[in-house]
């Protein structure tokens, strides 16, 4: 057993023992998990993929005379103004200004909030246009600028759901070739496309909440962020297996950075053909190796985790709730997997490459004693279902 | 006899130059093309095998040459950028000879064997990071 304080007094004075939640599967194998559990401190989780629910609040500070913007676009992107005088919401599906969307199908959505956001990161100059009905001591009317982020008095990062747990793996058994969010489906279920990192993935190897919650530090594309609060569509109440590992969707995380401290290798604006555009974040979660349950949890493997099929063409849409069956990520990271009765070949959406590199830089952080974990203040809820909007007919 | 693949750059006081009329006139060559796009601002861009003698794929490669056209060595329009991949993988049910593929399933690293592509261009539409690039793109 070990305390939240012990693992930070030890990762302070660059002794804890750190390894990615990859590296720990063989090593508590060869080890035995009683003794694995003494020895190491920390695993280190990571995802990269899109998350659409993201997004980013800055402040411009004051021009001279000042404006009480009320519409706003950096880069012909539409920013949310409804809120305190120069400050903006920028959403990571948010289409640039005259996108023709999907007018000429499928639309190629080349440019949106979430490449306004990367760029932001990486430090490039955009362009602001905002207006505004001008008031007294706002008279200002119009704006148009070039900044960067340094400019900027606050860039925070907050995305409502991050991370989710586990995820669909998308087929179409339609006719004709569908764009949607998990890229291209051939028809006749030609392609299998799937988005977790499996065995990486932070929830994964957290599966009932033990040590991921309201509070927890996290590394947010190379900044220190957070969980902030329970996820959008966090679902405990799920199908689960091995180690109580959900089947499908589940759990979800909202987070937080400060964008300043971000590198924009880790948040990449996203163009899926024929359905939007989005933003891929990369996500690191230290866990502590509290005690040999909670490191049970990590050495789960991509063999042990399934993911349920589901048919984008008319399943998920009319949300019948039939899957065609579950698979593990093994057989989907291998490239082929059999489905009603054919070898089929499979993608991902979410990059299994850059959330390894990631658990490693957090792993490195962790060693250089420059990363410490923070005690959750409020648990995940653990039983939690997910509600559907009923729409009602008739007016009232 | 042998046949070789060129990608051919006009720019624009070649453009309507009858190079390919040429090439079979003048050099016996047998031409085959695959893939042909001139843009609004007269810039050409044409790939295209060439069978012929060795000496006459020659003597064809000097005479593009000299009516000012760039032939590339690389022979083919589509360009991967490394440093833009996130490894996402999402190209790799679109490539049909597996020219993008994954390294291993450690790593699961997207690498480009550019010895196998093509030059199909279908892996482009699903690439959702802009990695893959042609100078044949709409
Ligand atoms: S152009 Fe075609 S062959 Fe070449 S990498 Fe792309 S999909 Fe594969
Ligand atoms: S889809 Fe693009 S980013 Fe993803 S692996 Fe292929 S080339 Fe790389």
């Amino acid at each position: 057993m070990k305390t939240y304080t012990e693992i930070n007094e030890k990762i302070a004075s660059k002794k804890a023992v750190v390894l990615t939640a990859a590296e720990i599967i063989d090593y508590v194998d060869k080890k035995g998990l009683e003794k694995a559990a003494k020895e190491v401190d920390v695993v280190t989780t990571a995802t990269f993929g899109p998350m659409c629910s993201s997004g980013c609040f800055i402040n411009f500070g004051h021009s001279t005379p000042k404006i009480r913007i009320t519409e706003a676009w950096i880069d012909d992107v539409l920013a949310y103004s409804g809120i305190a005088a120069v400050d903006l919401f920028m959403g990571a599906t948010q289409l640039r200004h005259n996108d023709p969307a999907n007018l000429d199908y499928p639309g190629e959505f080349r440019f949106g909030g979430g490449h306004v956001i990367e760029k932001l990161i990486a430090g490039k100059e955009l362009q602001l246009f905002a207006l505004s009905y001008g008031t007294d001591e706002y008279p200002r009317r119009e704006i148009r600028t070039t900044f960067t982020i340094h400019d900027l008095n606050q860039a925070i990062m907050v995305n409502p759901r991050n991370c989710y747990q586990n995820y669909n793996v998308a087929v179409n058994r339609s006719n004709r070739p569908l764009y949607t969010y998990m890229g291209m489906l051939k028809p006749n279920m030609g392609n299998v496309s799937y988005s977790s990192a499996g065995q990486l993935s932070p929830l994964l190897n957290d599966p009932l909440y033990k040590t991921i919650g309201i509070g927890t530090s996290v590394w947010l594309a190379g900044a220190r962020g957070h969980v902030y609060a329970e996820g959008t569509q966090h679902t405990s109440d799920v199908l689960r297996s091995i180690n109580g590992v959900p089947e499908e969707g589940a759990g979800t995380l909202a987070l937080t950075g400060d964008m300043k401290e971000m590198d924009a290798e880790f948040i990449r604006g996203v163009s899926l053909k024929g359905y939007g555009v989005s933003m891929a974040v990369g996500v690191g979660i230290p866990i502590p190796v509290l005690n040999e349950e909670i490191l049970k949890y990590t050495t789960i493997r991509d063999r042990d985790i399934k993911a349920q099929i589901i048919d984008y063409s008319y399943d998920y849409p009319n949300k019948t709730g039939k899957t065609l069956g579950s698979v593990t990520y093994e057989a989907l990271k291998s490239g082929k997997i059999s489905l009603m009765g054919k070898e089929r070949e499979t993608s991902s959406m979410s990059s299994y490459e850059k959330a390894l590199k990631i658990a490693n830089l957090l792993k490195g952080e962790i060693e250089d004693g420059t990363f410490l974990l923070t005690e959750p203040f409020k648990k995940l809820p653990v039983n939690q279902k997910m509600k559907s909007l009923f729409v009602k007919d008739g007016r009232s | 006899m042998k046949t070789q693949k060129l990608l051919l750059t006009f720019l624009k006081d070649s453009v309507d130059k009858p190079i390919v009329y040429h090439l079979v006139k003048d050099f016996d060559l047998i031409t085959n093309i695959y893939r042909a796009r001139i843009t609004a601002e007269e810039k050409g861009s044409l790939i295209l095998d060439i069978t012929g003698s060795e000496e006459n794929i020659d003597k064809g490669i000097a005479f593009i040459k000299e009516q000012g056209v760039t032939v590339d060595d690389a022979q083919k329009s589509f360009r991967w950028d490394e440093a833009v991949c996130t490894s996402c993988g999402n190209c790799l049910t679109h490539c049909p000879v597996n020219a993008l593929h994954i390294q291993d399933t450690a790593t699961m690293k997207v690498i480009f064997d550019s010895e196998l592509c093509i030059d199909c261009l279908g892996c482009i539409d699903n690439c959702p990071y802009g990695a893959c690039q042609s100078i044949f793109q709409e």
